[in-house]
């Protein structure tokens, strides 16, 4: 069952991985994922478990383009991101990953450590008694994620998510 | 109704003209940059994933060798090794590599932006481009990947904040403090997913405009176009891209140059901006003047005029990182880069150097740094540890003179003391 990782607001891409800690940076063969949020919340990466949520207050993702940061949360298996307002490149380069994001505010109703049911395609989440209902997102989000990102939507359709050409 | 910048130059990219925020459109591209640290993933998803075997247009890419140069590491060289040789296999055009500066205003000097364009680039401070007018924007390894192989990207045509300036700065104050003043203003997501337009800075040359178009991703903009009314010679303004006063804006802010005092950004988030008035003392251990957003010529030159027949304070170092050679070319012939180092300066090679605390002067636990670039998150610089304070070259060199962070104005009145004493 996912658990909750809460974080603040204005999480910035800093945080999540650090630019010293950039693929770039390290050996070929070592893994972005042992990177997440390795400063920020050290108990993350080697506790998080397929299918575990990140709540988070607004302005998610905001700093870099790196698309390494995401891609770390991929890797760890992080299930959907839900916060009142992402930051526009980092909420580009989760769809394209095909992370599910949903823009609401449920830090009232979740905290940290909790262990919930999450049905990604009803958008619900059921922290014991208390059903929570996402917004759900716009159709062609949806598109993106159920082809598993942006490259392989791309292959299939021969076009850009939303619209039609 | 008339149009904001963002929806003249999407509706131009887009071929369909009469675009208004919130439209999706397919762009053409008008150039693609990417940077040595992500073009390793960018080039792989290009070929492995995308399975496109060429760039879609090899003189509309431009490979910049710019975040660590030269390399540090056995492991960077490799890499930049394998993109020099991705650059020469594809026959690309544009390749600026160690030493020639940052992406942002290298692009420009090389003529490469025009007022206009749509430009993407592998790096969030894309909006930079803004500073020649045009429409930058930045994106991760996938998009750009994306656009490499089809000359195209999508994007919703945003919402746009129009900042105006009037009046001019007081000396000691500049363009830093208006863009640390604006992100005190609409706050670290005031702009997210809009577009930020700038209006009332004619007077300022075109790589003082990019301090304001790089802080505009602090402000989370899609991208930041300073307007093209007051641009050089070197830059052609398309007949179709003009000052439309009646456009729709989602907010309008306006700031009074002329009582604008020094701002400064305290640790950790870029938006935490005060008066410098209200910094109280803060011991400073390392001045770092630099970036896409300070470290131009005019940034240089603005640090050289304080400095000048200075030095340094005993246990502050001072790194100058020219933003690009051609910066560095003009410091060296005018005596700028004289001055600067007879107060102690060092000077390190175009490039990123250390603001993304990866090489050329990384910061130790509990260093404090007062730094003329656009982020101060916690490690951004190395240590999470270390404290940044961003803000203006000319309060950066005044915090070099005396160790702890100063009005511009206390240096110089102090000198216009010692010649009357
Ligand atoms: S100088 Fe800093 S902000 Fe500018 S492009 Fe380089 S790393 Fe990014």
């Amino acid at each position: 069952m996912p658990r909750i990782w809460v974080f603040g607001n204005d999480v910035n891409t800093d945080q999540m991985v650090p630019g010293r800690y950039a693929p770039y940076m390290l050996g070929a063969n070592d893994d972005v994922r042992r990177y997440a949020f390795i400063e920020a919340r050290p108990d993350f990466a080697p506790n998080v478990q397929p299918g575990d949520l990140i709540i988070a207050g607004p302005n998610f993702g905001c700093g870099s383009s790196r698309e390494y940061a995401p891609l770390a949360l991929k890797r760890c298996g992080v299930g959907a991101i839900i916060a009142p307002l992402f930051a526009r490149i980092f909420f580009r380069n989760a769809l394209n990953l095909g992370i599910p994001c949903f823009t609401a505010d449920i830090r009232e109703q979740v905290a940290d450590g909790d262990v919930v049911d999450f049905d990604l395609a009803a958008g619900l989440i059921t922290n014991n008694a208390n059903q929570i209902q996402l917004p759900p997102p716009e159709g062609w989000m949806r598109e993106v994620w159920a082809e598993g990102g942006i490259v392989p939507f791309y292959r299939r359709h021969g076009r850009f998510p939303a619209t039609g050409a | 109704m008339g149009q904001t910048f963002a929806e003249q130059i999407l509706g131009h990219a887009s071929g369909r003209n009469d675009v208004q925020a919130g439209d999706m459109v397919v762009v053409n591209v008008d150039l693609v940059m990417m940077h040595d640290s992500l073009s390793p993933s960018i080039i792989e998803t290009l070929h492995n994933e995308l399975g496109a075997e060429r760039v879609w247009d090899r003189d509309k890419v431009a490979v910049v060798i710019d975040h660590v140069a030269p390399a540090a590491t056995v492991r960077q060289a490799e890499q930049q090794q394998h993109v020099r040789r991705w650059v020469a296999q594809q026959s690309i055009s544009h390749l600026f590599d160690v030493g020639r500066g940052i992406s942002h205003p290298v692009l420009i000097e090389e003529g490469l932006v025009q007022p206009g364009m749509l430009v993407v680039g592998s790096d969030s401070h894309s909006t930079g481009y803004g500073a020649a007018a045009a429409f930058g924007s930045g994106m991760g390894t996938t998009d750009i990947a994306l656009a490499l192989a089809t000359g195209k990207t999508w994007f919703r045509v945003p919402e746009t904040v129009r900042v105006n300036a009037v009046g001019n700065f007081q000396p000691g104050v500049s363009v830093k403090d208006f863009g640390l003043w604006a992100a005190r203003t609409l706050r670290a997501d005031g702009a997210t997913y809009q577009s930020v337009e700038w209006h009332g800075v004619d007077f300022l040359s075109w790589r003082e405009r990019m301090t304001l178009a790089t802080l505009s991703i602090e402000v989370g903009a899609k991208a930041g176009i300073v307007a093209p009314t007051g641009l050089g010679a070197e830059h052609t303004v398309p007949a179709w891209l003009r000052v439309e006063n009646d456009a729709h804006y989602s907010r309008v802010v306006e700031c009074d140059l002329s009582t604008l005092e020094p701002q400064v950004s305290v640790p950790h988030y870029v938006d935490n901006v005060v008066d410098l008035a209200d910094v109280g003392r803060v011991a400073v251990d390392v001045v770092y003047l630099g970036t896409c957003t300070n470290g131009h010529y005019e940034d240089m030159a603005a640090a050289a005029s304080i400095l000048k027949g200075r030095r340094l304070a005993p246990n502050v170092r001072m790194i100058v990182v020219p933003a690009s050679s051609e910066s560095l070319h003009r410091a060296a012939s005018d005596g700028t880069l004289a001055t600067l180092i007879a107060a102690g300066a060092t000077i390190g090679t175009p490039g990123c150097g250390a603001c993304i605390g990866r090489h050329m002067g990384v910061l130790a636990p509990d260093e404090v740094c007062v730094f003329t670039g656009n982020r101060n998150f916690r490690g951004r610089m190395g240590s999470p540890g270390a404290n940044i304070y961003l803000a203006s070259p000319e309060v950066a060199a005044a915090t070099a003179i005396t160790g702890y962070i100063t009005h511009p104005r206390n240096v110089l009145q102090s000198t216009e003391q010692a010649v009357f004493a």
